[in-house]
């Protein structure tokens, strides 16, 4: 009897281990929430989300330029990723032979390893001045920080779309060889329509990242709270906008920033049910591809 | 890419090469950051450097009380975040079966996994230091850490659970073992391989974050006395050494130490996770 309370015990407590994150994840809505509506509530919802001007000084508080910056930087480092990670998990997947794998994997893994902050530090010692003396400007730009989420993203990207890639069946491809297409328009007809799925999640999780990044694009981007025009213009990231200011903000200031944290909450939630859906709808399994 | 006119020998060609070239340029780049910290980096490598204090805000001297702060945050992260990690992984695998609850639960740590690492430094200054109390600290800063370690050590746990032999289990319980027994005795000393890994990732990220940070563990110059003192980690020393300009040298130092620790620790487990997958093929 005694063994048998023991165990039910035992399985509550795991169980209050198990809901543990979900716990975490309603702590941080509330009090990002807690600390964000009030700002919300005295700007206004619409003259926060498309207000143009943000300067604190003058109390004005639209994330609009910020919005604008982040879908810039992460566009483009996508347009920059997307086909270089897909060749990368293309070679690792059917192409590499296993000595060429064996450097290879681990490389793309000590990337992911590398910190963001090196990343920026890289970024600013090096590819700024580059920036600065082929195009002009400051040197601190989208493109630069575009560029450098470009490497930290790829990672992500070749890693889940190189499983997506490894994950169907041999058939299909064997099929493909027996009707006698070489191996590129085996790998162009058959395996990426059948691995697309896959794929787009990859694609996803790698914009989540570079979303929520900060660190790196802090340093390099410039930072400026303007719409910019091009991409050799600084621009400021949501993320940045809250790193930046959070040391010495005060009262509506604070509040704001925290606005800006519930909108990157936000992005980050859209992107993870469209993953889900993908997720649900075609049975992809992410095999722990977290953002 | 239309390829149509080009015969298919040759577009097989073409795109070999171009998948080759994608290969060597991840490798290119790693070699080229990498490469470049450490040979910018190294020449202030030095005992004096490592073991030092810093002196003039870090213009001069070492990083020793950054190195120690670094391993206090760390181990806060890691001491909170494992048992929970662990314990829920337990739960997932061996005591719900597959439901909404588990579905929930996954959905739940892939959300956390997904936060923002600033939106976890927002959360940590108003939840631990402003609503707790605790101030800038090494406790708030290491708080806020765990729940970011969370998912890795989770996650990992769970995959290496699952890969138990249902044999082991049903051996344990055909001699009279409890459920949790067998869960104690048996699993989870056979797991435990994975589920190191799965610790050594979590700290990696501890380590190397730096937003998380910024706003919970303060930025004192000296070697925290207890884990209420502010602190200093060795990201934090290097963003604050290069963007206010205090000294490129010495942050080149301090980008070099970040990578060494972090490199040593890719290596460390890739042969952990050989060795393990060694033994699990040879049984």
């Amino acid at each position: 009897m005694q063994r048998k309370w023991e165990e039910f015990f035992i399985e509550k407590s795991l169980f209050i281990a198990a809901i543990s994150s979900i716990i975490i994840i309603f702590l941080i809505l509330a009090f990002i929430w807690g600390e964000g509506l009030p700002a919300i509530d005295a700007v206004g919802f619409f003259n926060f989300i498309f207000g143009t001007e943000w300067s604190p000084s003058h109390d004005l508080y639209g994330v609009l330029p910020m919005i604008v910056g982040s879908l810039y930087i992460t566009g483009l480092s996508l347009l920059f990723a997307v086909p270089l990670s897909l060749c990368c998990a293309i070679f690792l997947a059917e192409i590499a032979p296993s000595n060429m794998r064996k450097i290879l994997k681990p490389t793309i893994q000590a990337l992911a390893g590398i910190p963001s902050v090196i990343y920026g530090f890289f970024g600013l010692i090096v590819l700024v001045p580059v920036i600065r003396e082929q195009f002009g400007g400051s040197g601190f730009s989208i493109l630069t920080a575009s560029l450098i989420l470009t490497v930290m993203i790829l990672p992500t990207i070749t890693s889940i779309a190189e499983d997506a890639i490894r994950s169907i069946p041999h058939e299909y491809k064997e099929a493909s060889f027996g009707l006698g297409a070489t191996q590129w328009q085996t790998i162009k007809n058959v395996l990426i329509p059948a691995a697309i799925p896959g794929i787009i999640t990859a694609i996803i999780l790698g914009l989540g990242r570079a979303i929520g990044e900060t660190m790196a694009v802090i340093m390099v981007a410039g930072n400026v709270a303007k719409i910019p025009n091009s991409i050799f213009d600084p621009a400021r990231a949501l993320t940045a906008n809250i790193a930046l200011e959070m040391g010495y903000a005060q009262g509506l200031h604070y509040n704001a920033l925290f606005a800006t944290g519930i909108v990157l909450f936000f992005l980050i939630v859209i992107l993870l049910v469209v993953t889900n859906y993908i997720h649900y709808k075609k049975g992809v399994t992410i095999g722990g591809g977290y953002l | 890419m239309n390829l149509r006119f080009i015969s298919p020998k040759i577009s097989q060609k073409i795109m070999k090469s171009v998948f080759w070239a994608a290969g060597f340029l991840a490798i290119l780049i790693l070699l080229i950051i990498v490469g470049y910290i450490l040979i910018m980096g190294l020449p202030a490598f030095s005992l004096e450097f490592i073991l030092g204090d810093p002196i003039d805000s870090g213009a001069e001297g070492g990083i020793l009380p950054m190195i120690v702060s670094t391993i206090y945050v760390t181990l806060i992260a890691v001491i909170v975040a494992t048992p929970l990690g662990v314990l829920a992984a337990v739960y997932i695998e061996e005591y719900a079966g597959e439901g909404k609850i588990v579905k929930t639960i996954r959905f739940g740590a892939e959300t956390l996994a997904s936060i923002p690492s600033i939106v976890f430094g927002l959360f940590g200054l108003a939840f631990f230091v402003v609503f707790l109390g605790l101030g800038w600290c090494v406790l708030s800063g290491g708080l806020t850490l765990a729940l970011m370690a969370l998912p890795t050590i989770m996650r990992a746990s769970e995959v290496s659970i699952q890969a138990v032999p249902r044999s082991y289990r049903e051996g344990s319980l055909a001699i009279g073992a409890t459920k949790w027994q067998t869960v104690y005795k048996v699993v989870l000393p056979a797991a435990l391989p994975g589920i190191t890994t799965g610790i050594i990732l979590g700290m990696a990220r501890a380590i190397e974050e730096t937003a998380a940070i910024l706003y919970t563990v303060g930025a004192a110059l000296t070697i925290p006395e207890s884990i209420f003192d502010p602190a200093r980690p060795l990201p934090l020393h290097l963003y604050i050494l290069a963007t206010e300009g205090i000294s490129l040298e010495n942050a080149f130092g301090t980008a070099a130490a970040l990578i060494i620790i972090l490199l040593g620790i890719t290596i460390v487990t890739n042969i952990m996770v050989e060795r393990y997958i060694k033994r699990m093929m040879g049984r």
